[in-house]
């Protein structure tokens, strides 16, 4: 909510500032202490120049616990290649969390964007997402990245996912081959392109965008390998080379949890193969009882104990600390929390941050009166 | 007023240090029920009211572009004011507390707000948040007791300087904004320990006039240029605006901590204080307004001083919703909780500074018929030196005595 620091004397040499530049500073004169964004946002938080948001549009389920979601992204919205994901930010309950999630379609004539999402057990924010989130809502998004899209080159590929590990590699498919009322479109631009994917899940009904892969494998875009832990038992990467017996040839790109991509990495590394992966669910903070602290910016380290607040533990070890009441009234000593977790000494309850929360500035977090329940990192 | 220590009948003398942790563990109780549940309904009312704050002022500043038209000055003028009141109490001041950090929305939060109000928001949450809030009505370490300035309690020696303090009470109102800005700065007892050159001070005052500029540069200078032949009108309407404003904000703090039978605390008696001690000392040292929903609102919900100073953190628009729970606290632990409609409380607010200013007992003891003696006394007081008001408030504690 600063304002923009106006210089006071500026050297000969420089050129005048241009005119929309010296409107800019005159309507932020008018708006101190706030800015003219605050005040355009009231009644036009998608136009172009203001933070990057978007409204919901649509909320389209696709099985029991999946749900597609249509965004109405600002209007500097830089597009995407399929495979990419965005960062969302939506609030839960009167509070902002940010999550990422595959673009589940190509880039769309209508400029709307979507993602698709599967409530996954404890999932605040998945499980509104699918089961609460109305459209006309406004959420918060940044940029498209990641590096998992297609080669432009086409060639062999071979598609491991699991779960909703499916999400960017439908994302993929859809721009390859578009699903029109008259099915699956052979577009030139995707000939080169031939593609194996295995897919995997708890169990047929649990599968999102099973139907997809279906029309697509009927159509014979794809070659779809379905397996159910429940029916063909928990995937050995190891059967691969029956699954896939041109495997040699292809490169791989993986979609899943960890263990998976995980054991995909000793195979594929062993036997010489090419393999992308994303893994977009940074894993789980578990809380624990006390940790050690890095102060990201002064470098210090400081071991914890659960029942000390590290505004404590940290002044004991040197670390020069913003505090004020220590009582956790004052909101003096907040400082962000980068990645790890904390708990309230006064009330047991625990915040976590994770490296999704640590690329938009943490979550603040009151020093006085929280302790490290676990490995954090502070910026300080 | 004298500090609850000194009293000759102490209002917390039957309380046994059992009952004071178990009061803290009623409060810790009701504080954790709203911390539980707090959510999205909360969230919508703070972004409805910057919402409703941000359309009010903007829809006034545009009314008064055509101020030359008197009713369109009044309309603009008295809509800034709102909105001015609104933006200072039920949203920056709630802000800057932290009451709203928890919805983690980087554009209302303690660490990124900024008001609309002369002094910088970090200065204003050490000297507010940190001091005020911690030490509350501690004679000596709570400066919001008449802002270093007045004489607020009848241990302060009484000194002829003080006769004015009515005075200067109004023109801080007037000006209330400024008076608070001197005030986070410590500009009094930095000028008087000689420590202006103090390069950290140095700093902070060059942050406050930085502020100040911006401020004055809006509503001074760019919104009266914008209204063109209405240039005067506009920049008087401006002036009014944060007049009021600054009157509203004064009175509404003078409410919360100054009105006869609000406690004050000896310094020593908060040496290792616990929190349940911490609890009773906010409790006995604030007062409430009672009122309507608009009475709440436009005094950031400060008309229930005694709940904010417990929990100064819970979002304001929950506070109406505790206050039977903390009256009740109050009751079974036979506690008096100090509420009175608006214009009662700036009355006995008031009446404490007039009292004040004069030597100690003097208004009480004076009646129609013998002023005339008061008055020459009070001259003599004045005009004497030390001596002379220390050897005529003695023969006043004599003739109390004797009279006794």
């Amino acid at each position: 909510m600063a304002t923009i620091e106006t210089p006071r004397a500026r050297p000969a040499s420089t050129p005048r500032p241009r005119l929309t530049d010296r409107l800019v500073r005159f309507a932020e004169a008018a708006t101190t202490p706030l800015l003219p964004a605050d005040y355009l946002d009231l009644f036009h938080p998608l136009r172009s120049g203001a933070s990057l948001r978007g409204r919901i549009e649509e909320v389209r389920p696709e099985t029991a616990d999946a749900a597609t979601i249509v965004i109405r992204p600002g209007a500097d919205w830089a597009g995407h290649v399929p495979g990419q994901y965005v960062r969302v930010g939506i609030d839960v309950d009167g509070v902002r969390q940010w999550r990422a999630y595959s673009l589940t379609h190509g880039p769309r004539a209508d400029g709307r964007i979507s993602i698709t999402v599967k409530a996954v057990p404890d999932g605040t924010v998945s499980h509104h997402l699918v089961r609460s989130a109305r459209a006309g809502t406004l959420v918060h998004l940044e940029q498209a990245a990641g590096e998992f899209v297609l080669p432009p080159e086409g060639g062999p590929l071979l598609f491991v996912t699991a779960g909703s590990g499916v999400t960017p590699v439908i994302g993929m498919l859809r721009n390859l081959f578009p699903v029109v009322d008259d099915g699956v479109l052979r577009l030139p631009r995707s000939a080169g392109h031939d593609i194996v994917v295995v897919h995997v899940a708890p169990s047929e009904p649990d599968s999102i965008f099973l139907d997809d892969l279906r029309a697509l494998d009927a159509a014979g875009a794809v070659r779809l390998v379905a397996r159910y832990d429940d029916v063909h038992g928990v995937l050995d990467v190891d059967e691969l080379g029956e699954l896939v017996p041109d495997l040699a040839q292809r490169r791989t790109f993986a979609c899943g949890p960890a263990g998976l991509l995980e054991a995909l990495e000793r195979h594929h590394e062993a036997a010489g193969l090419e393999l992308f992966t994303e893994q977009f669910r940074s894993a789980r903070v578990e809380p624990g009882d006390g940790g050690t602290v890095s102060f990201t910016l002064n470098g210090t380290t400081v071991e914890a104990d659960g029942g000390t607040p590290i505004l404590d533990a940290a002044e004991e070890a040197g670390v020069l600390m913003p505090s004020g009441c220590r009582m956790g009234i004052c909101y003096g000593c907040v400082l962000p929390l980068r990645e790890g977790a904390v708990r309230d000494l006064r009330t047991g309850e625990v915040t976590t941050a994770s490296s999704l929360e640590s690329d938009t500035g943490g979550v603040p977090i009151q020093t006085c009166i929280n302790a490290a329940a676990g490995a954090c990192d502070i910026d300080h | 007023m004298t500090t609850i220590q000194k009293k000759p009948e102490n209002p917390i003398a039957h309380l046994t240090p059992e009952d004071i942790e178990a009061i803290g563990v009623e409060l810790d109780a009701i504080r954790q029920e709203i911390v539980d549940s707090r959510g999205e309904a909360d969230a919508a009312y703070i972004r409805k009211v910057i919402d409703v704050q941000r359309k009010l002022e903007l829809g006034s500043r545009a009314v008064l572009l055509a101020s030359l038209f008197p009713p369109a000055w009044v309309v603009g003028t008295a809509g800034l004011s709102v909105a001015k009141v609104l933006e200072n109490m039920e949203i920056g001041h709630n802000i800057l507390h932290g009451q709203w950090d928890w919805m983690r929305d980087p554009k209302i939060h303690s660490t990124t707000w900024e008001w609309d109000m002369a002094t910088p928001s970090e200065q204003w949450k050490h000297s507010h948040n940190e001091l005020h809030h911690t030490y509350t009505n501690v004679i000596g370490k709570d400066n919001d007791l008449g802002y270093g300035i007045m004489r607020v309690d009848e241990d302060q020696t009484w000194h002829p300087f003080y006769l004015a303090q009515p005075v200067w009470n109004f023109i801080n109102a007037c000006f209330f904004e400024y008076g608070i800005a001197a005030y986070d700065l410590e500009l009094g007892a930095n000028i008087k320990r000689k420590r202006t050159k103090d390069p950290e001070f140095q700093k902070r005052v060059k942050g406050v006039l930085k502020k100040i500029r911006r401020q004055a540069t809006k509503d001074y200078l760019v919104h009266p240029a914008l209204s063109g032949p209405s240039f005067l009108p506009t920049l008087a309407a401006n002036f009014t605006a944060n007049v009021v404003r600054n009157l509203w904000s004064h009175s509404i703090i003078m409410c919360g901590h100054f009105p006869e039978g609000v406690e004050t605390f000896e310094k020593r008696s908060i040496d290792g204080e616990t929190r349940g001690e911490w609890y009773v000392r906010q409790m006995l040292g604030s007062a409430n307004i009672s009122g309507g929903k608009a009475m709440h609102v436009m005094s950031g919900n400060l008309s229930h001083q005694i709940e904010h100073h417990l929990f100064p953190d819970l979002p304001s628009n929950r506070y109406a919703e505790i206050a039977p729970k903390v009256r009740a606290l109050f009751e079974k632990y036979d506690l008096n909780y100090h509420t009175a409609p608006f214009p009662q409380q700036v009355a006995s607010a008031w009446h404490k500074v007039v009292r004040l200013s004069l030597p100690n007992g003097w208004l009480a003891q004076t009646t129609p018929r013998n002023a005339p003696q008061q008055l020459a006394k009070l001259y003599k007081m004045t005009t004497g030196g030390p001596k002379v008001r220390r050897a005529i408030a003695a023969r006043d504690r004599q003739m109390a005595a004797r009279a006794a």
